[in-house]
């Protein structure tokens, strides 16, 4: 299972990865293994401003639909189009192409009540 | 406390992921729903159904006693052959869904949902008692659940029979609904073995539209089955892409597409029910139906642009107005657009209807469509 050191984890099993003020958010790679086949992924509305739990997003498997619950509080920057043609990226590549959504931090405090790889590898148990 | 079938562990050990079914501990994929669908539609994949029930019926008239409980032409049903029919309640509303194999003149075999094995079983003993084809000249009717003695596996897709050749002595039939008797020890074809004992079948029938075969083996051969099946190249597939394989195939499911509340006709079902044949149970509310014309139809709806995977009670509109909720519904792997089946009033229930389905308060373009769905190349 991979769970890359240089994240932050929700306990909703979401990944954010901050560069400045910008945090790109996805879900990890565990929730995907647990998801199974992905078909369909909304992201979140650009300029929508968000708080910190809200579900901004859905991705969807054959199965179930799951609500992605963005991990700070911010302003929606930038969606990964290419998710719309290709859902199953975030299968295969979830750290990376398969990024959903990026917000502009409200609040960097926030990431501070998130959790570090060791406590979300502890978490799921792995 | 939920049941497991007897190839629990194989399920298991093969990295199955396992859900609740009807009460069942079962597979609901293996490698991935997407993959398993893609596996039948162009190779071969074999399940695990060994929840169903297993029913048999024999001596007396049992074929005149089944034909006044079932909806299609049991005394039309050649030996050997199989046929879809339905069980109704005294208001013409579906118990239950089956398949009954004629395996002699007098002896019958229905297979039937595993969430309606004890209702089923317990409707046929009550019908059994007030039956006057009790006893003939060839003896007492007899009504048996073996449904716990039984293992059955579905083995569906194009290569099926390449597979059947590896594991089974005798040659492979072309006709689809056919049932033969086969010895499980050696996988040679036998006729009428004695009777004692679980006796072993192999049907040409399936649940995915594809070319197949479906066995039913005494439990404790299941697993020597299972792993023949597996090394002769199918590969196992769980009831998730049998899902989306039927409902590709506008198979409807008992307790989603169909219920006690709807009739075979509603259900567009009619090819299934024979009013020339006499008395059945529901008859009477079906003819009224059919001369006074049906209210609404079970409909096959497609999603005419880019949508999220439908699911069932998702809310179908005309012109803005609900008009009906979907009853089963998917993303369909091999056509990759959006369907799903509702119960539509009469009037728009015509192919090239436009419709509307919703789907987190978007609406999404949808059309009425002839059913299949989707038509297999085996």
């Amino acid at each position: 299972m991979n769970i890359p050191d240089d994240l932050k984890f929700a306990e909703t099993h979401e990944w954010i990865r901050v560069n400045g003020d910008i945090g790109t958010v996805g879900i990890t790679d565990h929730a995907q293994a647990e998801l199974t086949d992905i078909v369909f992924a909304e992201p979140p509305k650009i300029g929508g401003r968000v708080s910190a739990k809200d579900a901004v997003a859905v991705v969807e498997s054959v199965k179930a639909a799951s609500d992605i619950y963005t991990p700070v509080s911010g302003e929606v920057v930038e969606a990964n189009e290419a998710l719309s043609d290709n859902p199953s990226v975030i299968n295969t590549d979830p750290y990376g192409a398969g990024w959903i959504f990026r917000i502009r931090i409200a609040d960097p405090s926030e990431l501070d009540g998130l959790q570090d790889a060791a406590a979300y590898r502890a978490q799921i148990g792995k | 406390m939920s049941c497991r079938t007897p190839l629990y562990n194989r399920h298991v050990s093969g990295g199955a992921r396992m859900v609740d079914f009807a009460g069942w501990e079962m597979p609901v994929q293996y490698t991935g729903i997407l993959d398993e669908h893609r596996t039948v539609r162009e190779s071969c994949g074999i399940f695990d159904i060994s929840h169903m029930g297993e029913f048999l019926v024999r001596g007396g008239d049992a074929s005149k006693w089944l034909d006044s409980l079932l909806t299609n032409n049991v005394a039309a049903l050649e030996v050997g052959s199989a046929q879809y029919s339905l069980m109704l309640n005294d208001r013409g509303g579906i118990i239950d869904d089956l398949i009954l194999y004629r395996t002699a003149a007098q002896e019958f075999l229905l297979i039937v949902n595993a969430a309606k094995i004890d209702e089923d079983f317990a409707w046929l003993q009550e019908h059994r008692d007030s039956a006057p084809f009790h006893h003939d000249d060839s003896g007492v009717l007899e009504v048996a659940n073996f449904s716990e003695k039984y293992s059955a596996l579905a083995v569906q897709g194009p290569h099926s029979p390449e597979i059947f050749s590896k594991v089974f002595s005798f040659a492979w039939t072309d006709r689809r609904n056919h049932i033969v008797e086969f010895d499980d020890a050696t996988g040679a074809r036998m006729s009428h073995a004695a009777d004692s004992g679980i006796r072993s079948f192999i049907a040409t029938t399936g649940y995915t539209g594809e070319l197949g075969f479906e066995i039913l083996i005494p439990a404790r051969e299941s697993e020597r089955y299972w792993d023949l099946l597996l090394a002769s190249g199918a590969k196992p597939c769980g009831l998730g892409s049998r899902d989306t394989l039927r409902l590709e195939m506008c198979y409807p499911l008992n307790g989603s597409d169909l219920s006690p509340e709807r009739t075979p006709l509603e259900a567009g079902l009619g090819a299934f029910v024979d009013f020339g044949k006499g008395c059945f149970v529901g008859r009477e509310v079906l003819l009224e139906q059919k001369t006074k014309g049906v209210q609404s139809k079970l409909s096959a709806i497609r999603v005419q642009e880019k949508c999220p995977p439908i699911r069932p009670h998702y809310t179908v509109l005309a012109g803005g107005q609900k008009v009906a909720e979907t009853t089963s519904g998917a993303l369909s792997p091999s056509l990759g657009c959006g369907i799903a089946l509702a119960y539509l009033p009469f009037p728009l229930a015509k192919p090239g209807q436009d419709l509307e389905i919703e789907v987190r308060g978007r609406q999404y373009r949808a059309c009425v469509v002839k059913k299949p769905f989707y038509k297999p190349r085996s």
